[in-house]
């Protein structure tokens, strides 16, 4: 657990975002989850309002999972979303490629 | 200077020529005080009467039935507020659709006093889920219920006929938002209030229309006046203008609905080939001329500006190209990416070949915000 919380699996990778804007929180985490074998998990702080519907929709558009968004609460001023790689191809799709 | 090209025409369409020539020869006629009784007010009045009837047959309602606000987010809120204090022995209670308006969630939280808004979700493309509608209309406590036409952000209609029907089943008076589709589909019966944006389908600024049938109880929100919904005197010269541009556009729908379907289509097919873009909305069930889509690691304002330079006029509901650093609400609650976002609301007659020239731009000039981004191969 984090001081605010949130359950963080070990092992986690962290990516603080927070004072990034829109659409830098996804564009550093495309770029760390480059780098990072299939399952692994990442949490995400941030504070810009659009990383809550972003993160999620990217990971949509990825293949990954988001196992949960927490908004930012009393006792935090940042949200974190916490996403789990999914696939075995890591590398970015090719543009327009079929799924399949 | 490269050459315009306004694919923003939503809530602020460009002119409509008959719209200009009809505001000219109504100020000229009809600027005087409509209440006064001598010559110069009275042919005010007729021209001002003359407009009521003239958006009463299109409404498909009574002339009495049709009142003109100044402007249409004024409109949404007096609507709001007048019905909900008119059942205010029911409760204070409103149910309305995630992706209403952003002036309907204002009024609707500001009139119920404390009494939070039961917000309906939509799914991925922006449709109110009927069984949830039919659920919270029935609840306990409803005072009115608000669901739009169509939403003018992704296009898609919604399903108001069955909406209505819960509602009326429940007792509650619907609200149709028509801001985004009046002048452009066919609206229909089913609604206890309308609303409807001049500016949207081309006539100038100073009105926009409201239209509550007399079934509707309106409690009393402002000081006396002669007019309860709209204090003061209205611009005859804006509303004689409304009437006389909604008559032009009709006339002309089918046409211009079925070539804007068409430059539609295109932008669509154009916009879903560059990659990692998302297009969004109902590609059927929609207005004819209104289409968004997201493009993932897009700055929207690096894209409109880049689109600007380019020669196109276009919308965006990204966070970054709002004053408020929130995106907007539509896109959040279909779950759609929020950044990287373009709304395009095409005007009637635009010639085709600059819907080409901007289905041939659109990839490169995503391209070009992706290149700086530094985000090609992510």
């Amino acid at each position: 657990m984090t001081p605010d919380g949130a359950p963080v699996p070990v092992g986690t990778e962290e990516l603080d975002a927070r004072g990034l804007r829109c659409p830098l929180p996804v564009i550093h985490l495309a770029r760390l989850a480059a780098g990072l074998a299939p399952g692994s998990a990442v949490l995400v702080r941030w504070t810009d309002p659009a990383a809550a519907h972003d993160i999620p929709a990217w990971a949509r558009m990825r293949g990954h999972v988001v196992v949960e968004t927490r908004p930012p609460g009393d006792l935090t001023d940042h949200g974190t979303t916490l996403v789990r790689l999914g696939g075995d191809d890591e590398g970015p799709a090719p543009a327009g490629a079929d799924p399949s | 200077m490269t050459s315009r090209t306004y694919l923003d025409a939503g809530g602020r369409a460009p002119l409509h020529p008959a719209g200009t020539q009809a505001l000219a020869a109504a100020l000229a006629e009809g600027w005087a005080d409509p209440r006064r009784l001598h010559s110069e007010g009275r042919r005010a009045r007729a021209l001002l009467d003359g407009a009521r009837e003239s958006l009463a047959d299109v409404l498909g309602c009574r002339t009495e039935e049709v009142h003109l606000a100044p402007q249409h987010t004024a409109s949404l809120h007096a609507a709001v507020e007048h019905a909900v204090e008119g059942r205010r022995r029911f409760g204070r209670r409103t149910v309305l659709s995630a992706v209403e308006r952003a002036a309907v969630h204002a009024a609707a939280r500001f009139a119920g006093s404390g009494t939070e808004p039961d917000v309906v979700p939509v799914d991925g493309r922006g449709r109110v889920d009927l069984d949830a509608w039919r659920g919270a209309v029935a609840g306990p406590g409803v005072a009115l219920a608000a669901l739009q036409h169509a939403n003018g952000e992704v296009g898609t209609s919604q399903p108001v006929a069955a909406a209505h029907e819960a509602a009326t089943a429940a007792g509650v008076p619907l609200l149709v938002d028509a801001g985004a589709s009046l002048g452009h589909v066919d609206v229909g019966p089913h609604w206890d209030l309308l609303a409807a944006d001049p500016g949207d389908w081309g006539a100038p600024d100073g009105v926009a229309v409201l239209a509550v049938r007399t079934r509707v109880r309106a409690g009393r929100v402002r000081p006396e006046d002669d007019d309860r919904w709209f204090p003061g005197r209205v611009d005859v010269p804006a509303a004689f203008a409304a009437a006389v541009t909604l008559r032009a556009v009709l006339e002309d729908r089918a046409h211009a609905d079925t070539a804007r379907r068409q430059q539609v289509a295109r932008i669509r097919a154009a916009a879903a080939a560059v990659p990692d873009v998302e297009v969004l909305g109902d590609p059927v069930d929609a207005l004819p001329h209104v289409l968004t889509f997201s493009c993932l690691y897009v700055d929207g304002e690096a894209l409109t500006d880049e689109l600007d330079r380019r020669g196109f006029a276009v919308g965006s509901g990204s966070a970054c190209t709002s004053s408020t650093l929130e995106p907007s609400h539509v896109l959040a609650a279909m779950g759609a990416l929020t950044h990287g976002n373009v709304r395009i609301a095409l005007p009637r007659d635009l010639p085709d070949d600059e819907v080409d020239r901007f289905c041939h731009e659109l990839p490169e000039a995503v391209a070009a915000v992706r290149r700086v981004l530094g985000v090609a191969g992510l």
